[in-house]
């Protein structure tokens, strides 16, 4: 058998075997939104955000300045945003209310009123 | 012996001063002859006989805080000073439960503030002071210029039969306790018969009182596991500014009032915290300066005190208003 009449039914099988794969393939998701969210002494930018009930969404935090913390136990939020960098947390609510998430990492003298409303409907 | 029966356990006796909580823990009244059996059992059982004192829990006096809704300074913290110094018996013990100063980056602000405080609470006229931080004390540095005015931050001593417990859930970035402080915590209190009287003093609650306020530790359940295993714990904490108490398990929370501005209570609260605004009719209002008896004997120029006594019975109160269970009915 010449080269030639082994490579083309090899070309021929790996082209359908490409094939059938591609198509079991799941197709692609849609993109994630992002939400980005700032954190620099004693607030968080923006204060307010609004997320859909079951509607997966990323949440890129940055801190502008110290180490600050991102917690909200009712939508199992407990991040830590090193100083300077940014973190991305995937969530997807489940219920739907107006929750505060709080910086939980002690940053300073008024620490203690950083805080931010997550609204999910 | 034989072993006292329900009747026999330990009460305790407490007003509310607004200044803090005054606690008295002495033995309930046993039949003629029983006491001093009773007592060498429980003495035996606990490593120290319990007998009659009084202390007084003090908490959040964020000294360097100006403005905002507290714009009288350190001046609820010098009233405060006063009226112990006014009380007819004098307490053995002050509790301080943290912020005992407010933060400032500035080293040497800060330990300006720490001298103020100090130059404040040595007028106390009681022989003991005792101390945790507040977030504000430890929590930008991990508690260390904390560590080099007041000591260690956790830590346990005993005093006429009762066990104190401070503990440290400031000093981490995060609301905690940690690990290793939460062994030490098993260590220590594996000494201690099960019935032994225990008084825990922390600033943040060790439970989840609102989360969202940051008012609970987030391994409290961690320190919970540990208590529950005792029969009389009381814990005593401050950082919500306001007068509170649960009941969990077998373990009584208290939380103390400020000495600059007070919190509202949380319940039915929606949203973030703020501040009790500032009653420039009544500028101690909230932090609890009351006008009490003092033995029905007012004198001049100082306010009456009323302390009234609460006898336990098994999770059971013979009321007044501010005095509440500290040890529970103990079998031995």
């Amino acid at each position: 058998m010449s080269k030639a009449r082994k490579v083309v039914p090899a070309l021929i099988a790996f082209s359908c075997l490409t094939i059938v794969f591609a198509r079991r393939t799941p197709p692609r998701p849609e993109e994630t939104p992002i939400v980005e969210i700032t954190a620099k002494r004693f607030a968080f930018s923006p204060d307010k955000i609004v997320l859909k009930k079951d509607q997966t969404v990323k949440l890129r935090l940055h801190s502008e300045d110290v180490t600050h913390g991102f917690f909200l136990r009712p939508l199992g939020l407990d991040e830590e945003i090193p100083a300077g960098q940014s973190v991305d947390v995937t969530v997807t609510p489940k219920t739907a209310g107006t929750f505060t998430t709080i910086c939980d990492h002690f940053c300073g003298a008024n620490h203690g009123n950083m805080n931010m409303t997550i609204v999910v409907e | 012996m034989k072993p006292p029966d329900r009747r026999s356990f330990l009460k305790i006796a407490g007003s509310s001063l607004g200044i803090g909580v005054l606690y008295t823990a002495f033995p309930a009244s046993l039949k003629a002859g029983e006491s001093s059996s009773f007592f060498s059992a429980l003495g035996r059982a606990n490593g120290e006989k319990p007998e009659p004192f009084s202390f007084v829990q003090l908490s959040d006096a964020h000294v360097g805080f100006n403005g905002p809704p507290a714009p009288l300074g350190t001046k609820a913290f010098e009233r405060a000073v006063e009226m112990i110094n006014g009380l007819p018996r004098r307490p053995d013990l002050i509790l301080f439960t943290g912020d005992l100063v407010h933060d400032t980056e500035n080293r040497d602000l800060q330990i300006q503030r720490i001298k103020q405080f100090q130059e404040i609470s040595k007028k106390i006229n009681v022989p003991v002071i005792k101390y945790v931080p507040g977030e504000h004390d430890a929590g930008l540095d991990g508690g260390l210029l904390y560590r080099e005015f007041f000591g260690q931050s956790y830590y346990s001593f005993d005093h006429r039969g009762v066990h104190f417990v401070a503990l440290d859930n400031v000093s981490r970035p995060k609301p905690e306790v940690g690990t290793e402080q939460l062994a030490w915590l098993r260590k220590d209190l594996s000494r201690f018969p099960k019935t032994a009287p225990i008084v825990v003093f922390t600033h943040r609650p060790l439970f989840d009182l609102r989360p969202d306020w940051e008012w609970f530790t987030s391994d409290g359940d961690q320190v919970m596991n540990v208590l529950t295993e005792y029969d009389n714990v009381t814990v005593l904490y401050g950082h919500i500014h306001r007068d509170d108490e649960h009941q969990i398990g077998p373990v009584r929370h208290y939380a103390g009032r400020s000495l600059i501005f007070a919190f509202p209570d949380p319940t039915g609260v929606a949203g973030p915290r703020k501040s009790v605004p500032f009653d420039e009719e009544h500028p101690f209002k909230n932090l609890g300066i009351r006008t009490v008896s003092f033995n029905g004997q007012a004198q001049p120029n100082s306010t009456p005190l009323s302390i009234e006594d609460v006898e336990l019975t098994a999770r059971e109160f013979r009321g007044i208003n501010g005095a509440q269970q500290l040890l529970r009915n103990t079998e031995l």
